[in-house]
C-alpha cells in the first residue's frame, strides 16, 4: 500500500473526523466533508489510498462507526497514529480499515511524505526520509476477523462464531 | 494470582479462571446484556440484515431505548422510529422503551439491566457508567453490536487497571463532577486510556450512587474501558428493587495489580469549569468568572440525574435566570422527572424562569431542545465540550456541575456555586 501522508495533531475526536451536520446522511456524503472543522475541503484533495497520520488518541469522542467508515469510503487507504481511542481502533477493525499504532508517528512523518506500508513484515516505510518504521501486529484472535474483510464477512463464514485455535 | 475487576468479570464471561487472566489478554467472552438506543437499532438493523441474520442470540438480553432523536423531529426520523418499533416487534424484544422513557443509560440501571458483576455493551461511549452498579460496561460499534445480537459474544482484550483513591469529603457545593474535571485537568484526557478504572477511597464511598455514576459515565473521557466504583449495600438495594436476576458482584482482591494509583483529596476540591473544546482544558471556576452565557444547560446522561436536579435546584431556588440567558433543563428519565415533580424541584426551576424538556439527549448531542447558534457560548453539565457537539462549529462549550450551571444562570455568567 503506497500513498501520501496527511499529518493531523493530537486527540482528533469523531465530532471532526464525521461533523454532526451530517448525521443521518449516507457515509458517502460524510466522506465527502471529513476533518471539515479542521480541514475544510479535505476530502477533495486527498487521492485513494492516501494515508491520515495523527498523534495521541486519534478517533476519540463517540462511539460513531461513522467515523472509520467515512475514512474508508473517502478512499483513505490506512489510518497510522501514536496511539487510538479504544472504540474508534475497535470499529476499524471491525470494518476492515487498518489502523496502525506507531510510536512516535508524527515525529517521524510529515506532511506530503511518501509511505509504503507492509503488512507482511508490519513496517513502514517512509520514502521520502528513507526511514523505516515499525507498527504493532494484530493480535492473532482480532486477525481473524481482519482476515475475513470485516466482522459481517467473518459472520457468513464462520456464524458459529469466533474461534482461537491454539 | 490477585485480580481487578475488570480482570474477574471479563474472565467469568470467558469462563476462564481469574487467576490465568492478565492484562494483554484478548479473551472471546459472552455478553451478559445489550443496549442499543434509536441512532444505534437503526445501525445495527442494517448489518443485521447484511448478514442475513433471521433469529436473535436472546431478545431478553438486548435493550432498545429511544432517546436520542426524542420525539421525532423529522419526518425521516418518524420513519426510522417505525421501522425500529417494527424491528422488535418481530424480534421479540420486550425491553423495548419508547420515545420519552428517558435516556439510555439511565433507563438500563432504572429498569434493572444492569447488575454487578456482569458484562454490558452498548452502542454508545458513555455505556461505562454501569461500573457504578459494578458492571463492566463499555460502547461498542454497530457493526460490533450486530455481531453480539447475532452470537452473542465478543473479543475483549484485558485492560490495565488505573485506581484512584480519594480520601476526604467534598465541601458544600463541590461534585463528583468536579472530581472527574480536576483528574481530568491534572493527568489528561488519556490517563485510562484502553484502561480500566476503579474509583476507591472513602470520598467515592460516601457519595450517593447518581453521583458515583458521573464517575463512571465519565470515565470515557478521561479515554477508559470500564469505569467502577465500590459495590456496596446501596448499590445491590437499588438493583434488588428492580431486578430478580441473580447476579455476582466482583470485588478487587487486596492484593490485585495496578499499572498506577493516583491519590486525590476531596477536601481541596474547589468547582472546576472544562473550557472549550477539550475536557481536559479545566481551570478553577474563579479563572473564568467573566464569560458571559448565551444559553445554561443541566441535562444529559451525566448531569440529569435526580441529585443532579436537586443540587441544581437548591443553588437556584429563590432566583431568577438572568436576561439573555436561556436555562434549560433535561430530566434523564421520565422516573427523575416525576420524582422531581414529586419534590417540588421542577417548579422552583420552572419559578426561576428555566425550561425544562422531555427527558432525551437532545442539547448534549446538538440534536434538539438547546441546539446553539453561531458564536453562541454555552456553560453545559453534560460531558464534552468538542467543537459543534451542540450545534454551530463556531459556538464554545464550557462544562461544569450542575451547581456551577445553576449559578451561573442566576447571573448570565460564569459563576462560582459556593459564593451564592
Ligand atoms: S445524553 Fe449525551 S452523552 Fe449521554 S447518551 Fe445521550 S448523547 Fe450520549
Amino acid at each position: 500500500m503506497r500513498g501520501t501522508a496527511y499529518v493531523f495533531g493530537d486527540e482528533v475526536n469523531t465530532d471532526v473526523i464525521t461533523p454532526s451536520d451530517y448525521f443521518g446522511q449516507p457515509i458517502e456524503v460524510m466522506a465527502e466533508h471529513i476533518f471539515e472543522p479542521e480541514r475544510p475541503g479535505f476530502a477533495e484533495e486527498i487521492e485513494d489510498g492516501d494515508f491520515v497520520v495523527a498523534g495521541e488518541h486519534f478517533g476519540s469522542g463517540s462511539s460513531r462507526e461513522s467515523a472509520p467508515m467515512a475514512i474508508q469510503a473517502a478512499g483513505i487507504g490506512c489510518v497510522i497514529a501514536e496511539s487510538f481511542s479504544r472504540i474508534f481502533y475497535r470499529n476499524s477493525i471491525v470494518i476492515g480499515l487498518p489502523a496502525l499504532t506507531v510510536e512516535g508517528a508524527t515525529d517521524h512523518i510529515s506532511e506530503g511524505d511518501v509511505l509504503t506500508v507492509d503488512f507482511d513484515s508490519a513496517t513502514i516505510e517512509n520514502e521520502t526520509t528513507g526511514e523505516t518504521l515499525d507498527f504493532e501486529p494484530l493480535p492473532r484472535e482480532v486477525q481473524q476477523i481482519f482476515d475475513a474483510g470485516g466482522i459481517i464477512e467473518h459472520y457468513r463464514q464462520h456464524p458459529e462464531g469466533l474461534r482461537i485455535d491454539d | 494470582m490477585a485480580s481487578t475487576i475488570a480482570e474477574k468479570i471479563l474472565a467469568r464471561a470467558a469462563g476462564e479462571d481469574p487467576a490465568t487472566v492478565s492484562p494483554g489478554d484478548h479473551l472471546i467472552c459472552d455478553i451478559d446484556m445489550a443496549m442499543s438506543h434509536d441512532l444505534g437499532t437503526d445501525g445495527v438493523m442494517e448489518h443485521l440484515e447484511e448478514m442475513g441474520v433471521e433469529e436473535l442470540w436472546d431478545p431478553s438480553r438486548i435493550v432498545c431505548p429511544m432517546d436520542h432523536v426524542a420525539p421525532s423531529h423529522t419526518v425521516e426520523d418518524a420513519n426510522q422510529k417505525s421501522r425500529i418499533r417494527r424491528f422488535v416487534e418481530e424480534h421479540g424484544i420486550e425491553n423495548f422503551y419508547d420515545v420519552g422513557t428517558g435516556i439510555c443509560h439511565e433507563v438500563m440501571v432504572e429498569k434493572g439491566h444492569v447488575r454487578p458483576g456482569e458484562l454490558v455493551v452498548g452502542t454508545d461511549s458513555h455505556t461505562t457508567s454501569y461500573g457504578a452498579f459494578g458492571a463492566a460496561g463499555t460502547g461498542i460499534g454497530f457493526t460490533d453490536m450486530a455481531y453480539v445480537y447475532a452470537t452473542g459474544q465478543n473479543w475483549f482484550r484485558v485492560p490495565e487497571t488505573i485506581r484512584f483513591d480519594v480520601s476526604g469529603t467534598f465541601g458544600k457545593r463541590v461534585s463528583s463532577k468536579d472530581l472527574l474535571l480536576q483528574i481530568a485537568g491534572e493527568f489528561g484526557t488519556d490517563v485510562a486510556r484502553y484502561r480500566a478504572v476503579e474509583y476507591a477511597g472513602e470520598a467515592i464511598e460516601d457519595l450517593a450512587l447518581d453521583d458515583r455514576f458521573t464517575l463512571s459515565n465519565m470515565t470515557i473521557e478521561l479515554g477508559g474501558k470500564f469505569g467502577f466504583t465500590p459495590v456496596d449495600e446501596a448499590v445491590t438495594e437499588f438493583v434488588d428493587e428492580r431486578t430478580d436476576e441473580p447476579y455476582e458482584p466482583q470485588r478487587a482482591d487486596d492484593d490485585a495489580e495496578y499499572e498506577a494509583v493516583y491519590e486525590l483529596d476531596a477536601d481541596e476540591l474547589r468547582p472546576k469549569v472544562a473550557k472549550p473544546h477539550r475536557v481536559e482544558n479545566v481551570v478553577d471556576v474563579d479563572e473564568v468568572v467573566d464569560v458571559e452565557l448565551d444559553q445554561v444547560f443541566i441535562g444529559s446522561c451525566t448531569n440529569g440525574k435526580f441529585e443532579d436536579l436537586k443540587a441544581a435546584a437548591d443553588v437556584i431556588e429563590g432566583n431568577e435566570v438572568a436576561r439573555g440567558t436561556r436555562f434549560i433543563v433535561t430530566p434523564a428519565s421520565r422516573e427523575i422527572y416525576a420524582k422531581a415533580e414529586r419534590e417540588g424541584l421542577i417548579r422552583t426551576f420552572t419559578d426561576a424562569g428555566a425550561t425544562i424538556t422531555n427527558s432525551t439527549c437532545g442539547a448534549c448531542i446538538g440534536m434538539g431542545m438547546g441546539v446553539i447558534g453561531d458564536d453562541e457560548v454555552c456553560l453545559a453539565a453534560q460531558n464534552r465540550n468538542f467543537q459543534g457537539r451542540m450545534g454551530a462549529d463556531s459556538s464554545e462549550i464550557y462544562l461544569s456541575s450542575p451547581e456551577t450551571a445553576a449559578a451561573s444562570a442566576i447571573t448570565g455568567r460564569i459563576t462560582d456555586p459556593t459564593e451564592v
